[in-house]
């Protein structure tokens, strides 16, 4: 008996757990399957916890990077196309190019708006090429393409040193960008609070 | 029978009328003469009468508008337009932002066909079978739920006024009318389910503190939202204006986070992740600044009002009465007063709120005026249910230690008075110019 105690215990404090949360209202709705769940969650939060299992190296990315059409939009090194340059030491961008959102004005100022610099988190860029990129094509590349084609990003950047270095999920999540510390967490947000105390 | 033909027919019939010649052989003969005699006895009723026919009168249309899905007049030929730093569609065929024409405007609703249009990234409207989309709640939660358009629509739902607004609505020196210094803010009324009954349905669990929302276009769109906003007033919403949203709002559901700036109302929402920090996704990227204060200007919208009439581009044809018109709203609540200075900002008077100011919605005001035909400058400065005041920009350059030159920009969103200058002729231009 003296064996089953925590495993009473512990069911005990699940019930209560479920007598703290909210109950549902309405039990309108139905719940996913975990292969629904798997499919559509493809957050990567900055810690990369939902890196799926992969891997890539800067090389193989180079020729990604042409192969699924990254340089048509780009420009074939990553500089000099019609979209963002992805690699820093080009020329400023030209106002009207496309620019992710929130940066429209970035073009102004060289590489601020190089993302694989600009990004204080690995995943982030990882997340943000998952999602959406290539044009037309987006959330069709495989995650090893992913890997790859961050490395190039990050090895075109000096970020990493080796174009054989591999990048997988251990490797991104450990990674300290360049601009891990360059920016500041949104506050969080009160009812009945003005955005920003002492602003006019 | 099509529209044209009936017309004729009826106005065949008060031809008959006035000719007092009811022979049904005539009648006949009429009609088989089609549509040249029917103009020639159109004519000659006309100068009998001095008068068009009633059918002249009478607006022409297909059975489309007339019956099935009404259109405007053909004199209103008010229109949205292409932000002028990029143009819409782009060299990818991408529709980026489009600036809502604001003096055209009556009232606090923004018609939907004019509502102004940002996109996270410039993207591609998505063609969405609501019979096939759902919404996925999942996460630290629970008990993960997935809805259909359906069961969102059994469920308790809140019909409220909200304005959308997006963080490039800042007024440039370069900028004539109003739909280019503040086109891209728009206002509807939404019906949907509020956010917090959804999230309870799945319970969220202790430690959660953000939700990343998801939209379902091809770049996927997500932004975060502190729990706090989400469990508060947020809205899961498919009605807009009485009607199903527009696929430009993101048809079949959309997420309203009220106040917050555009780039956080995440349309076409498919998803949404309960989590336990800031997510910095696709949207969030965009938003990276080093300075905190910056970032919390960024997300919220202070108080901002503007004039909508009279306004840059028009004229006034002389001095005398004219009503000054314009729109007040502010992310942090309703409006509670706004002000109007027609001396450049030396003197203000209260001006009249002639819409209900609801909680982050524009709000209609107006004001008595008459021009005495000297050059003079207007003015409009309005103050929200926090007692926060509408900034001039002078006092954002002096909060920053920059200085106050024609081309400086406040961080974050830009909620800073502005200014029409009214020259001897009539002319309206830009004050900042």
């Amino acid at each position: 008996m003296a064996s089953l105690k925590p495993v009473l215990l512990t069911a005990i404090l699940a019930a209560a757990q479920i007598g703290w949360a909210q109950a549902p209202a309405y039990g309108v709705g139905r719940t996913p399957t975990a292969d629904e769940i798997k499919a559509w969650d493809i957050a990567i939060g900055p810690d990369g916890k939902e890196l799926p299992p992969g891997k890539g190296t800067a090389k193989e990315g180079a020729r990604l990077f042409l192969l699924k059409g990254c340089g048509g939009c780009h420009g074939a090194t990553g500089i000099g196309g019609r979209a963002p340059a992805l690699v820093k030491g080009g020329p400023p961008a030209v106002p009207g190019q496309a620019m992710p959102a929130g940066m429209e004005g970035m073009h102004m100022v060289p590489d601020t708006g190089i993302m694989a610099l600009r990004s204080p988190y690995a995943a982030t860029l990882w997340d943000y090429i998952s999602r959406g990129m290539p044009l037309n094509r987006e959330g069709t590349l495989k995650p090893d393409e992913v890997y790859a084609i961050t490395a190039f990003l990050l090895y075109k950047n000096e970020v990493i040193k080796s174009e054989d270095e591999v990048m997988d999920q251990d490797t991104l999540r450990k990674l300290v960008m360049p601009n891990r510390k360059g920016y500041a967490e949104i506050p969080d947000w009160k009812r009945n609070t003005p955005r920003l105390a002492n602003y006019p | 029978m099509d529209l044209k033909q009936r017309d004729l027919k009826q106005q065949d019939l008060k031809q008959q009328d006035l000719k007092q010649d009811s022979k049904s052989s005539n009648r006949r003969g009429f009609l088989k003469g089609g549509a040249a005699l029917a103009g020639l006895a159109a004519g000659a009723v006309q100068s009998a009468k001095a008068q068009p026919p009633v059918a002249e009168l009478r607006a022409k249309g297909t059975s489309k508008e007339q019956v099935a899905y009404g259109d405007r007049s053909k004199y209103e030929t008010s229109v949205r337009k292409s932000v002028a730093e990029r143009a819409s569609p782009d060299a990818f065929g991408l529709v980026f932002h489009v600036n809502a024409p604001l003096q055209d405007f009556y009232g606090s609703i923004s018609p939907s066909s004019l509502h102004y249009v940002a996109t996270h990234r410039g993207a591609f409207v998505p063609d969405i079978d609501p019979k096939e989309h759902r919404v996925m709640i999942h996460g630290m939660v629970d008990r993960p739920l997935i809805f259909t358009m359906d069961d969102l629509k059994r469920l308790p739902f809140v019909t409220r006024q909200h304005f959308v607004e997006c963080a490039g609505n800042r007024a440039k020196s370069t900028q004539t009318t109003v739909q280019e210094t503040h086109g891209l803010t728009s206002n509807a009324e939404y019906t949907g389910v509020l956010l917090s009954t959804l999230l309870k349905e799945c319970g969220v669990q202790k430690g959660a503190s953000w939700i990343v929302a998801e939209g379902a276009e091809e770049v996927k769109g997500a932004g975060s939202i502190p729990l706090g906003k989400a469990m508060d007033d947020c809205l899961v919403a498919y009605g807009q204006n009485g009607e199903a949203l527009r696929p430009q709002q993101g048809y079949p559901v959309r997420l309203m986070v009220p106040g917050f700036e555009g780039i956080f109302q995440i349309k076409y929402l498919r998803r949404i992740k309960v989590v336990d920090q800031f997510y910095m996704t696709y949207n969030d990227y965009g938003h990276i600044t080093t300075d905190a204060r910056a970032a919390a200007l960024a997300n919220q919208v202070g108080p901002k009002s503007v004039i909508t009439f009279p306004s840059g581009g028009q004229k006034l044809p002389g001095p005398g009465y004219y009503e000054i018109s314009g729109l007040a709203w502010s992310g942090q609540g309703a409006i509670k007063k706004v002000e109007v200075s027609t001396d450049g900002g030396k003197t203000w008077k209260d001006g009249e709120l002639r819409t209900t100011p609801y909680r982050m919605a524009h709000t209609r005001f107006g004001f008595h005026w008459k021009w005495d035909g000297k050059a003079c400058e207007i003015l409009s400065r309005c103050t929200d249910e926090l007692g926060t005041v509408q900034p001039s920009r002078a006092q954002v350059a002096k909060y920053w230690n920059e200085p106050l030159t024609k081309g400086f920009r406040a961080k974050g969103m830009d909620n800073t008075i502005m200014a029409w200058r009214i020259d001897a002729e009539g002319s309206i231009h830009n004050g900042l110019a």
